[in-house]
């Protein structure tokens, strides 16, 4: 089985350095300096797993070889140029995407007539640097057929991601799940960031919990309208998650913190978009989007 | 006539060193920073910038010392409100006691210590540049009127008033200080903490339409809750957000809650939004993103301490 991660933030790396232990991995990379940290160093996984894989990697898709899976975990604001060049190569591959939000897999569609996968991944880590990753959540990574692909394909990717190591299961219908992260993330993600707050108890209880509750409820609207029903409630994902002893970071508030553009488009802005074509009003969510954005701006 | 400035930070210090002036006034002031205290006893305290000032001043950091007065003045952080009243209570027994505060609830708090309640807003602004020595950074009117369930006469306020002005801090007194008041809570609860929150200066956030579109969601909703009330507002606070947004007035200024934050300082956000979401369930008029805001800030100052 020959693998290419494309990306490798913090989700790519906790997949590549997995997968390398049942599968041939390349990893596609934006620069060479990661790149060359790969091929010399390896992969370092420390927290719930200790070990250090050895993977390929370049910032070149035609000096990967070819593949039977790609798997896209970049960030969403990198999804664009990345698809794009991997038009015309891996014409064997089945593409699977991971990005939060909505939306990835028609971008990638629209650059190769690949099979497609579609997941969201509720793992979370933390990159320490180039060639180290901390996987801190060992939650599940949820896929669904897309594009040419049956459950079946869904089910034999997720085998694979079992055999690594990591938590992971098919499902004929993957929007339930899609949605239940969206709502929860655009809700989670935006708090954080803007109050500087790890998603600890704060977001279950008192005011910051009445407006979390109001965010959620709000995307659940939306949800509605658009005819999803949702998989996990997503208030409760919110509470579950604040109940498990240790603070964890959203990425968010770690791209506020540290200065970088946030996903706050594919996040939120997705979330905003699907309320705009079903006609629900989303004034919070809008209103976080807006203070999100501006906090961006800020940074020059 | 004896008046002690209860709180003598920036806002409280231009009210004493002014009010100092007259011959006719005795001026205390109450602070529990001790250096300050202890620099305008040695040298009177000093005021610089829209108006050189020294005023002799007695001030203390012990309330007990503060004698009877006829006015009090209090000028503190509104977080700080209960514990200064308290404290001086004892010296407006028979006097009367006005609030130059920020926000909303200052009246409240200081009614449950003292008969005789001033609801006020001043506009004046400066700050501490050392201890005794204080920079006046903007002159501005004050208003003053009767606290409406527990109110001083309108003859001390008058009096009041006309020891300010005659002291050179222009003060009217009015029959309903709720308009001045509201229209500055609203002003304030509308931007800044959208700077707080996104760290831009108010010409910046006034500059992206859609952020400008949510400082109006804010302000329509603190509008609504003072027409419940029946307040008029003596100003639209729309056009004071954009006049202030001009480069030759204060588009580089960061508010004082994105000072506030950045310094990691408790923020008066309870009494501003905070005070907007409670008259609005008062009065049945909902607040949302004005209750998002203030959830939003208090996540701020929780992940200070988390």
């Amino acid at each position: 089985m020959r693998v290419v991660v494309a990306g490798a933030g913090t989700i790519g790396s906790l997949f590549a350095a997995h997968l390398a232990r049942v599968a041939d991995v390349a990893v596609l990379t934006r620069r060479d300096a990661h790149a060359r940290a790969l091929n010399e160093r390896g992969l370092r996984v420390s927290g719930r797993a200790d070990f250090t894989a050895s993977v390929r990697a370049s910032t070149d898709p035609t000096a990967l070889g070819d593949a039977d899976l790609v798997l896209v975990a970049c960030k969403g604001g990198d999804l664009e140029p990345l698809a794009a060049s991997l038009h015309g190569r891996f014409p064997a591959a089945t593409v699977m995407t991971t990005q939060n939000g909505l939306g990835a897999e028609e971008i990638i569609a629209a650059h190769g007539e690949w099979p497609l996968l579609s997941a969201v991944t509720f793992m979370s880590g933390t990159r320490h640097d180039d060639a180290n990753v901390e996987y801190v959540l060992d939650t599940a990574t949820w896929i669904g057929p897309y594009r040419g692909t049956s459950v079946a394909d869904a089910e034999s990717v997720a085998e694979l991601i079992r055999s690594a190591g990591l938590k992971a299961e098919a499902f004929d219908d993957l929007r339930p799940a899609q949605w239940s992260k969206l709502i929860f993330n655009a809700t989670v993600n935006t708090v954080a960031a803007l109050t500087g707050l790890p998603h600890d108890f704060h977001f279950a209880e008192g005011t910051l919990g009445d407006l979390v509750h109001s965010l959620v409820d709000e995307g659940k609207a939306v949800a509605a309208a658009a005819g999803v029903a949702l998989g996990e409630d997503p208030w409760e994902m919110n509470v579950h998650a604040t109940q498990r002893g240790h603070a964890h970071y959203p990425s968010m508030l770690e791209d506020v913190n540290a200065h970088r553009p946030t996903e706050i488009e594919l996040i939120t802005g997705s979330l905003i978009r699907e309320a705009a074509k079903y006609g629900v009003a989303v004034p919070l969510h809008t209103t976080l989007y807006r203070l999100v954005k501006a906090k961006e701006a800020s940074y020059s | 006539m004896r008046i002690c400035i209860v709180g003598c930070g920036a806002v409280g210090s231009l009210f004493a060193a002014n009010l100092a002036q007259l011959d006719d006034v005795e001026v205390w002031a109450y602070d529990l920073s001790r250096e300050h205290v202890d620099a305008i006893n040695a040298g009177g305290l000093r005021l610089s910038g829209a108006g050189d000032v020294l005023g002799r001043v007695r001030a203390t950091v012990d309330a007990g010392e503060v004698p009877p007065c006829e006015f009090g003045i209090v000028a503190t952080k509104a977080m700080h409100t209960s514990a200064a009243i308290a404290a001086t209570a004892h010296a407006f027994a028979n006097g009367c006691v006005a609030t130059v505060q920020n926000g909303l609830g200052n009246e409240e708090t200081i009614a449950e210590y003292a008969a005789k309640v001033i609801r006020g807003t001043t506009f004046p602004a400066g700050k501490i540049i050392e201890p005794g020595h204080v920079q006046w950074d903007v002159k501005g009117d004050t208003t003053l009127g009767p606290f409406e369930p527990q109110p001083a006469p309108m003859a001390e306020i008058e009096r009041l008033a006309d020891a300010c002005t005659r002291g050179g801090m222009p003060t009217k007194a009015v029959a309903d200080a709720r308009g001045p008041q509201w229209r500055k809570v609203i002003f304030n609860a509308s931007t800044n903490p959208i700077g707080a929150l996104t760290g831009l200066t108010h010409g910046r956030v006034c500059e992206r339409p859609d952020l400008r579109q949510l400082v109006s969601g804010l302000v329509d909703e603190g509008k609504a809750v003072a027409a419940a009330q029946g307040i008029e507002l003596d100003a639209d606070p729309e056009e004071l957000i954009d006049h202030a947004a001009k480069p030759e007035v204060a588009y580089g200024h960061k508010a004082s809650m994105l000072q506030d934050v950045e310094a990691r300082r408790t923020t008066e956000i309870d009494y501003l939004n905070g005070g907007i979401v409670r008259f609005g369930r008062e009065h049945e008029v909902p607040t949302p993103l004005n209750q998002a805001i203030w959830a939003l800030v208090k996540g701020v100052e929780d992940s200070w301490t988390k």
